[in-house]
């Protein structure tokens, strides 16, 4: 017996320009505020952008974003609704806000449905949230998606970099390609992740600052593009894209 | 009619199997179709004969349904997946996304979502005769 959504992946994603998966070993590092942002950045100088919530577990972009009454069309596929310029598509349509508690399995189960039958179209960038972890999302899209690039979080901490190590060593023993590394709530001048990643050979993208106001800006799209955070993801990142 | 999309990768699949082996014809595809993704045959029939493509003109599609058996991790419960009392949009969300079940279903006995889907979860492709 032959799985046939595994061969039909790569022609979903074939007028796809670049995908992006924001990874890290950690949880609670930035990747779901990096991930939105980045995406509405993108968008906002002009490109057509997906952005896809691959936290089955721990879905967060739609509350950053603020996005709720949305559901995807259903055409040769399902359609991902269009968020503040971004084509989204989060398991929160399904799951609603239950909690999902899928194993192992399950979860790479239902990514491979998810990619085998949403229609993403032309776009510039698909920028990909993914859980913490080098487990069966990254497994999953290290094996199946060809092309993708992963943009790598960490804090300052010692804790979220030796997780963040094996990420980047994994990659690299696999030959996909890093983006780079954003040194995520920095506190204060340190060059210890810089040197760190440099030592592993891995591009240094910068650093992006503690911001207070961060959380004043949940949900509200216009805010958030104006926070310091966001500057920075911008100078960092997707200048560099 | 995401039932058009796993069509499609039903055909593109056997495409690359018939290539593989140098088939000249697809005469026969068994298809299973798991019973917990609700799919809609005649949709998905009329899709698989739309993507006909010349190496499939003269193909059966021969469609079998497993029924969907579900086992709990907890109690080892098993239990048969049914629709029956299903709420409308919950049984469209497992259409979607199969493992949706574990979101909404819970073993009957011990109330848990920690269950297997033991049978009946997707489109799988059983077989494939050709001709040389
Ligand atoms: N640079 C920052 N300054 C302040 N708070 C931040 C910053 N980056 C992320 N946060 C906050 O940290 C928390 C975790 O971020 P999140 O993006 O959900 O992390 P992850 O997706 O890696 O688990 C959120 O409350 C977020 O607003
Ligand atoms: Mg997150
Ligand atoms: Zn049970």
């Amino acid at each position: 017996m032959v799985d046939p959504r595994l061969n039909i992946i790569n022609e979903r994603l074939s007028k796809i320009g670049k995908i992006i998966a924001v990874s890290s070993g950690k949880g609670g590092v930035g990747k779901s505020m990096i991930a939105s942002t980045l995406a509405l950045a993108l968008s906002r100088r002009g490109y057509k952008v997906g952005l896809l919530d691959l936290d089955f577990s721990c879905p967060s972009t739609h509350v950053i974003l603020s996005i709720e009454g949305l559901f995807p069309k259903e055409e040769k596929g399902i359609i991902p609704p269009e968020a503040h310029g971004l084509r989204y598509m989060s398991i929160v349509y399904y799951a609603r806000d239950e909690p999902s508690p899928l194993r192992g399995v399950d979860i790479s189960n239902a990514i491979i449905e998810l990619f085998a039958i949403t229609q993403w179209g032309s776009l510039d960038f698909l920028v990909i949230d993914m859980p913490p972890g080098i487990g069966d999302a990254t497994l999953d899209m290290i094996r199946f998606v060809n092309g993708i690039n992963f943009l790598i979080v960490t804090t300052p901490s010692k804790v979220a970099f030796e997780t963040v190590r094996k990420l980047i060593q994994l990659l690299k023993d696999l030959k996909v390609p890093i983006v780079g590394v954003v040194e995520n709530m920095k506190m204060r001048d340190s060059p210890f992740i810089r040197e760190q990643v440099e030592r592993l050979a891995a591009p240094f993208l910068g650093g992006i600052n503690f911001d207070y106001k961060l959380e004043d800006s949940m949900g509200d799209v216009k805010k958030l593009l104006e926070t310091e955070f966001a500057q920075s993801v911008e100078e960092i990142v997707s200048k560099k894209l | 009619m995401h039932e058009w999309a796993l069509a499609e990768a039903v055909i593109s699949t056997t495409l690359k199997i018939a290539e593989e082996k140098e088939l000249k014809e697809v005469i026969e595809l068994k298809i299973k179709i798991g019973e917990l993704q609700q799919i809609d045959q005649e949709i998905f029939e009329f899709a698989l004969s739309q993507l006909r493509s010349p190496m499939l003109k003269n193909a059966k599609f021969s469609l079998e349904t497993v029924k969907a058996e579900l086992k709990c991790r907890v109690c080892n419960h098993k239990w048969k997946f049914s629709t029956k009392n299903m709420d409308h949009d919950v049984s469209e969300f497992i259409h979607f996304v199969p493992e949706i079940a574990h979101t909404y279903l819970k073993c009957p006995k011990c109330g848990s979502p920690d269950f297997e889907i033991l049978t009946g979860r997707g489109v799988w492709l059983d077989s494939i005769k050709g001709a040389k």
